[in-house]
């Protein structure tokens, strides 16, 4: 069974139709990037599939269960999906630290002590041990954002969704940042990326996926895309990025 | 002579540039006409003033020593009330206006009257002048019947006090709710957090914080609004300034209750312009 | 020599009756704000006894009835006395008062002599208890030590406050008030069990503005502490009150401001005397 099944999806915001019948569907421990250009709907799409947006026509089904029927509980959905955002939308007045441990405390009842370890073994894996009493404005871009992506793995989701993460980063950060999902991808996360990097798409992506007007216009592994799309729409895309 | 090639703590300080010698230049002028204008201007306050002819008589009505002497220790002792009462009435300003802060931020439809009783209420006390509501509860209620010591001027009048000033703090804590961008709320929704939580662990702390300076001038302004009691019976220093004025048909006690009160609020005033300017450059 | 004799003759005829039928109207003039007008102030609203129907142009009320006398006396007539309006802070600010003399049961005290000037006394006032019977059937007592145990209020503007201070000797701190509306409303709230007034304004309170009140007992006019002299209110320096002194002797001597007193403050049987 697939992990994440998305049929019809249609969202619209006022008069403007963002997303314009999405079909995705997304396997266990796959990686798809989304690309295209902005207000294409990328991050409409990823914030539908966590429910912090209501869609307004099509299914969502996870594991094979309907999360998009009107009136499902969305937080049950949002601790086995994670999303990391393009701001990072870190909490300033908390260390990184708490920021990490807020949500698995109150949402998932842990106590502190039980996760004093595992919360700092990942800080220890991404490299960022000796910055967990920091806040927010003592990080550089880079550390802000890897802390956002720990306090999202926090919660054990099964899927985790990454919102053009790298786009607010000055260059030389960025690939901190992309090696951390690396390791993820290395140890078998199912993502959802809408991403910019090309290089890092067509290196890691199982499937990459091109929107256009709120449609998925083209999708294909990334050998194919990159070099032989067949939309003329997704060469003109191709053409100015890369 | 030390050796140009060692080490910069074993250096020279280097001669003043051409460009330092020229702002020092400027500094000294402009601090020299800066002094000289300020001293003519209380040379001239202090001249001309008492060339005025009614001086006198000003002099005698509101700044006569031996009135200030006989009346100061009387005014300090009934400052005392005004200190209890604001220190009693703050804490409770602070957590109803807090509570109708949230009141007017509840969505959950079931809550609906909260959040027209939130909106009712801060309009009707932010509309109302202090001094009309602390007649009407501290003389209305207790007109009611109701039986020693619940009809005590300080338990209603301090009540208006705290009516009126919750609602201030309300708007002001619910204008810091709504500065907090979405994006947070956006990520707390996402980790799973629920509406209570994060408001109570995610915008709450930063609207708080936010807003605090602004907080804190309405407290300042409590720190004046606690004379107005005297208006329903308790003698605290407005009062009590007015009663040496009527024994001794001289306003030099007014002007003794004003330096106590100065002495209060301007410490009070300058560290909540320091805690906003500290707060600005943070944000910048 | 002859024509300037008979002129000098004529003028001495002609002003000599002036001078004897107005001996006091020279006294005053000059020395008023404005030539030919008496102005008095009072206060705002005026009350009963002391003015009837806030309208002291009508002359009734006691201290209406004193000040046309007293300009009588000056040689003001009828619609040469002005009144205004005033607060006792305006009637004591320094500046240019827009009164010759304010009268609104105004105490005589050494302390207010030093910065203002007042006449000689035109009245001297007994100090009652202003209560409610609810009060007197729990059993309030005219005397000073069950006195000592009520809850008292008063006008802070008044010498009723240092007279609580120094004679009563409260156990608890007395309320004070701006006025004697907010001690009767304290009053009735039941803030306050006592308070002290002049007696006139205290019968009047008593019978009129406060729901079964009462007076517990009086502090009697010729008491020796504390007694309570009304004087008018004059600026510092003002050389009316010379003529204003010699008006009230007169009036005092010649029996008329006993005769005053009778017509607007009704006598006070029975209020009994603290002890």
């Amino acid at each position: 069974m697939a992990k994440l099944v998305l049929q019809d999806v249609r969202k619209r915001f006022g008069q403007n139709l963002v997303l314009d019948g999405i079909e995705l569907t997304v396997s266990e421990g796959e990686m798809v990037c989304l690309i295209g250009a902005s207000g294409s709907g990328k991050s409409t799409l990823l914030r539908c599939i966590n429910l912090l947006e209501p869609i307004d026509d099509g299914t969502i089904h996870l594991d094979g269960v309907d999360i998009s029927e009107p009136g499902y509980d969305p937080q049950a959905v949002r601790t086995r999906i994670g999303i990391v955002f393009q701001s990072f939308n870190l909490f300033p007045h908390m260390t990184a630290a708490q920021n990490v441990m807020l949500a698995p405390r109150r949402v998932l009842g842990r106590r502190p002590d039980e996760m004093a370890g595992p919360v700092e073994a990942l800080f220890d894996r991404f490299g960022l041990k000796n910055r967990m009493g920091h806040y927010p404005d003592q990080l550089s871009g880079g550390q802000q954002q890897r802390v956002a992506i720990i306090r999202a793995l926090a919660m054990s989701p099964e899927i985790m969704l990454f919102d053009e993460i790298t786009s607010a980063l000055d260059p030389e950060l960025v690939g901190e940042v992309l090696d951390v999902l690396r390791q993820l991808r290395a140890e078998g996360m199912t993502m959802v990326l809408a991403t910019h990097e090309m290089g890092f798409a067509r290196e890691l992506a199982d499937t990459v996926c091109f929107l256009d007007g709120g449609r998925i216009l083209e999708r294909a592994p990334p050998a194919v895309l990159f070099s032989q799309p067949r939309a003329e729409r997704t060469r003109a895309f191709l053409s100015r990025v890369l | 002579m030390p050796n140009p090639d060692q080490g910069g703590a074993a250096a020279l300080p280097a001669a003043p540039t051409r460009r330092e010698i020229h702002e020092a230049r400027l500094r000294r002028r402009s601090g020299a006409i800066a002094a000289g204008s300020t001293l003519f201007v209380i040379a001239a306050i202090v001249v001309l003033v008492p060339m005025a002819p009614g001086w006198e008589a000003v002099r005698r009505s509101f700044f006569n020593a031996e009135v200030f002497r006989k009346t100061f220790p009387g005014l300090l002792e009934a400052f005392l009330v005004d200190v209890a009462i604001f220190l009693w009435c703050a804490p409770a300003i602070a957590l109803l206006g807090l509570v109708i802060a949230l009141c007017r931020d509840v969505r959950a439809p079931a809550l609906f009257p909260l959040r027209l009783f939130g909106a009712l209420y801060t309009d009707v006390f932010r509309g109302l002048p202090v001094v009309l509501v602390v007649y009407l509860i501290g003389f209305g209620i207790p007109g009611l019947g109701l039986p020693r010591p619940w009809n005590s001027p300080y338990i209603w009048g301090s009540l208006a006090l705290i009516l009126v000033y919750a609602a201030y703090v309300a708007e002001v804590i619910r204008s810091g709710i709504d500065s907090i961008h979405a994006s947070q709320r956006s990520a707390a929704a996402s980790l799973g957090l629920s509406e209570a939580d994060t408001m109570r662990y995610v915008v709450l702390p930063q609207a708080i914080r936010n807003v605090a300076p602004a907080n804190m001038n309405l407290f300042i302004a409590l720190q004046k609004d606690v004379a107005l009691l005297s208006f329903i019976g308790p003698v605290e220093i407005f009062r009590q300034a007015g009663v040496y004025k009527s024994l001794l048909a001289n306003f030099t006690p007014y002007v003794g209750a004003a330096l106590i009160f100065l002495a209060i609020t301007i410490p009070a005033t300058r560290y909540a312009d320091y805690l906003l300017h500290r707060q600005r450059r943070r944000q910048s | 020599m002859n024509k300037t004799l008979s002129a000098t003759a004529c003028l001495l005829l002609m002003t000599a009756p002036a001078a004897l039928a107005g001996a006091h109207g020279d006294c005053a003039a000059g020395k008023t704000l404005e030539d030919g007008v008496l102005t008095v102030a009072t206060g705002n609203p005026a009350y009963y006894p002391w003015v009837l129907d806030d309208a002291p142009e009508s002359g009734e009320g006691f201290e209406a009835a004193v000040a046309y006398a007293i300009a009588a006396e000056m040689g003001f007539e009828g619609e040469a006395v002005r009144w205004v309006r005033t607060s006792f802070d305006e009637a004591i600010q320094p500046g240019a008062k827009n009164f010759d003399f304010n009268l609104q049961q105004y105490s005589i005290t050494p302390e207010r002599e030093q910065m203002v000037d007042f006449s000689l006394p035109y009245y001297t006032s007994a100090m009652a208890v202003l209560t409610t019977q609810a009060v007197i059937d729990a059993g309030a007592e005219p005397t000073v030590e069950s006195l000592r145990g009520l809850v008292w209020g008063a006008d802070a503007n008044t010498t009723a406050v240092p007279m609580l201070a120094e004679i009563v000797q409260p156990e608890r701190d007395p309320l004070l008030y701006g006025d004697n509306a907010d001690v009767t409303a304290a009053m009735q709230a039941g803030q306050i069990d006592a308070a002290l007034f002049d007696l006139p304004t205290a019968l009047y309170l008593s019978a009129v503005v406060v729901d079964g009140g009462a007076l517990l007992g009086q502090f009697p006019a010729d008491r020796s502490e504390n007694p309570d002299q009304f004087g008018l209110l004059m600026e510092e320096g003002n050389p009316l009150r010379d003529c204003v002194d010699a008006a009230i002797t007169a009036l005092t001597d010649s029996g008329r401001l006993a005769e005053i007193e009778a017509e607007w403050l009704q006598q006070a049987t029975g209020v009994p005397v603290i002890e």
